[in-house]
């Protein structure tokens, strides 16, 4: 089974994150980057999957920066089998929809995919269609936010789990899984590993390699564009009062005053 | 006036609050018409609602195909187009992002997903807030009929009525390369208001110590009529279910009254909580970092606080 994972590097989410003022895009200087947290999850359900599968082969898909390396070698540690990395300054500020076209393109380049894995939402851009949308480049069906996967022969069954319930999907192969936050807790790389990480395949594309058209994607492809980007004046410290028995009352007091209750 | 089409979200016959929230957030664009795509004998439940919402219009869309989300995605791009709309509004749901992002992809336009508002005039605008609100940017659509998921709650319903004419849509047949919907559970909603709707939250975290003594965050929020809220650290102890989570990785709440209780005020969790308009907290640590932002703070212990703040609201309900 070729398995496919695609993978984010996106900022630490210790660190405090910021839009650019004069562009309006993710200040990705300013912050540490790591790869996403539900990547790593996308990443641990391939290698079951693979270990459960004879003869399986993961392969980490990645759209994003030179430093996005730091992320493909996480996931390889972990144990995922080589990468390819879309990397090219044209890239920079691509929406939504262009993202996902240059990466349905790389999969493409990817030998009979069976299965695409990915998180159904990342933590920066948290737009949590870039799945679906691959999907429906591809032609195959989404299978998204995924507590549980089983993949039986050629059919994937999923059990979707949103705010609105839980819905039980099934498709025949291949397919776009999105994995949710409790799929799996993920491994962590062993020190072999990561010292076999070092010697694993890792292709880069630019665009040119890729076949896609630099008029499609970055700034120069956007549907639409970031016009003015404020941060909003934090909140500022209320009052703070220490409780000497009537922390309650002080409270119901001050909600009483602020015509809350 | 040119259309603007809204996808109707409905559940065992009803029309969800947040379609309405799309049917007066679409005036500012056009006019509405609704959108509705189920299985036959849906929309006859739902049009009277739409029309006194301010439908003009209600494309019926009925079909038996099992297909998820595809019906929904097939339905909306060819309704682009055959009516040509300002704009396609959709809920920042789950499943209303999907379709959304599919639709956008299929008719190549603007998506501009997750907003609290929208503008029309020189091209259609809209406002997103980033980072659990510590960001306000504006993004404007560069194609014809953008395709626009909006945040439930962001905008206040105003009904006013519309014609409501129905129009019979005809649903292709699926291309038999969808996900087939198995079985569906609905989430049973208890007594207590939807987290993300909710004017008041009560939320606890690792200070409240274990799942039975959760009861005490419940016993405050039911006498405030709240939601119940946790930060990830009580719903990874086991406290609480994880649909309650606020915080990044959880729901993003922004209601008039928010009340922290043993929360420390990661900033992970105050990215889901930092846009209430008010925020009370209650913390044994005077320097835990949730005063920072906390309007009202009560150094204390939440056993002590919380249980006597309950009694003082009951008072006052008489
Ligand atoms: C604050 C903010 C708001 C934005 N709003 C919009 C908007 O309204 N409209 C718009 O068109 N664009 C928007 N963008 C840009 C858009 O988010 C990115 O262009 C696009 O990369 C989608 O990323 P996401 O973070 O939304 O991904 P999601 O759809 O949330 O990601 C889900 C999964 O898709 C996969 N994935 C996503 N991106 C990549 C990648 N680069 N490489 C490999 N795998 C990937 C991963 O598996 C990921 O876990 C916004 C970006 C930011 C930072
Ligand atoms: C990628 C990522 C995503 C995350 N997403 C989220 C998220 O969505 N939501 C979220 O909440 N967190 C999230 N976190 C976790 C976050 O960093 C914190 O660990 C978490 O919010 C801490 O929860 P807490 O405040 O309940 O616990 P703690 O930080 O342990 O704080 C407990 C507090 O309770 C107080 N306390 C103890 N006993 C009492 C008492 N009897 N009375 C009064 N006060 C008492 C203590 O003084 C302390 O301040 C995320 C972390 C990461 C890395």
């Amino acid at each position: 089974m070729n398995i496919v994972v695609l993978v984010k590097q996106v900022p630490d989410t210790y660190s405090e994150r910021k839009l650019d003022a004069s562009d309006g895009r993710l200040d990705r200087d300013a912050t540490d980057a790591v790869l996403d947290e539900i990547n790593e999850r996308a990443v641990e359900a391939a290698l079951q999957i693979k270990e459960a599968n004879g003869g399986s082969e993961v392969t980490v898909v990645t759209m994003g920066p030179d430093r996005a390396t730091e992320a493909i070698r996480k996931a390889l540690s972990m144990g995922a089998d080589k990468a390819v990395h879309l990397t090219d300054g044209a890239l920079a500020g691509s929406d939504a929809v262009s993202t996902a076209k240059a990466l349905a393109k790389v999969i493409g380049t990817v030998d009979g995919f069976d299965l695409v894995l990915a998180g159904n939402e990342a933590s920066d851009g948290r737009g949590g269609a870039t799945p679906a949308m691959v999907a429906d480049l591809l032609g195959v069906p989404a299978l998204t936010h995924a507590r549980e996967i089983t993949v039986d022969g050629s059919s994937v069954t999923v059990r979707r789990e949103t705010d609105d319930g839980v819905t039980v999907l099934t498709a025949e192969l291949p397919a776009v899984v999105s994995v949710g936050e409790k799929i799996n807790e993920p491994r962590y790389p062993s020190f072999k590993g990561i010292m076999a990480a070092k010697k694993k395949p890792v292709t880069t594309l630019s665009l040119a390699d890729a076949g896609i058209d630099a008029g499609e994607v970055g700034s120069a492809g956007a549907l639409s564009s970031v016009t003015s980007a404020q941060p909003k004046p934090p909140k500022s410290a209320g009052e703070k009062v220490i409780d000497e028995g009537d922390g309650g009352q002080k409270i119901a007091a001050f909600l009483v005053s602020q015509k809350l209750i | 006036m040119a259309e603007v089409l809204v996808l109707v979200d409905h559940v065992e016959g009803e029309v969800k609050k947040s379609t309405f929230e799309l049917l007066t957030a679409a005036r500012s664009l056009g006019e509405p018409s609704a959108v509705v795509v189920g299985a036959p004998g849906t929309a006859q439940k739902l049009s009277a609602a739409l029309a006194a919402n301010g439908a003009e219009k209600i494309y019926v869309a009925e079909t038996d195909r099992t297909d998820f989300l595809t019906p929904q995605v097939d339905v909306l791009a060819a309704l682009v187009g055959s009516a040509s709309p300002t704009a396609v509004l959709v809920s920042a749901s789950a499943d209303g992002k999907e379709i959304a992002g599919r639709l956008a992809v299929r008719t190549g336009s603007a998506w501009l997903n997750d907003v609290i508002g929208v503008a029309g005039g020189d091209g259609v605008s809209a406002t997103h807030s980033v980072f659990g609100g510590a960001f306000i940017a504006e993004a404007k659509s560069n194609t014809e009929h953008p395709v626009i998921t909006l945040r439930p709650g962001a905008v206040d319903v105003e009904a006013t009525a519309g014609a409501g004419t129905e129009q019979q849509v005809e649903v292709p047949a699926a291309s038999g390369r969808g996900a087939t919907v198995q079985s569906t559970e609905p989430i049973v909603g208890g007594d207590r208001p939807e987290l993300t709707e909710a004017s008041v939250v009560v939320s606890g975290g690792r200070g409240v110590g274990s799942a039975d003594d959760f009861a005490v965050v419940e016993g405050l929020a039911d006498a405030l009529g709240a939601a119940v809220g946790a930060s990830r650290a009580a719903v990874d102890s086991g406290y609480y279910p994880h649909q309650f989570q606020v915080g990044q990785t959880g729901k993003t709440v922004s209601p008039q009254l928010y009340i922290a209780l043993g929360i420390s005020g990661a900033i992970q969790h105050r990215a889901g909580m930092q846009t209430s308009k008010t925020i009370i907290a209650v913390n044994k640590d005077a320097e835990a970092p949730i005063f920072e932002i906390a309007d009202f703070g009560v150094v204390g212990d939440l056993f002590q606080v919380a249980p006597q703040l309950k009694e003082e609201v009951a008072k006052r309900k008489g």
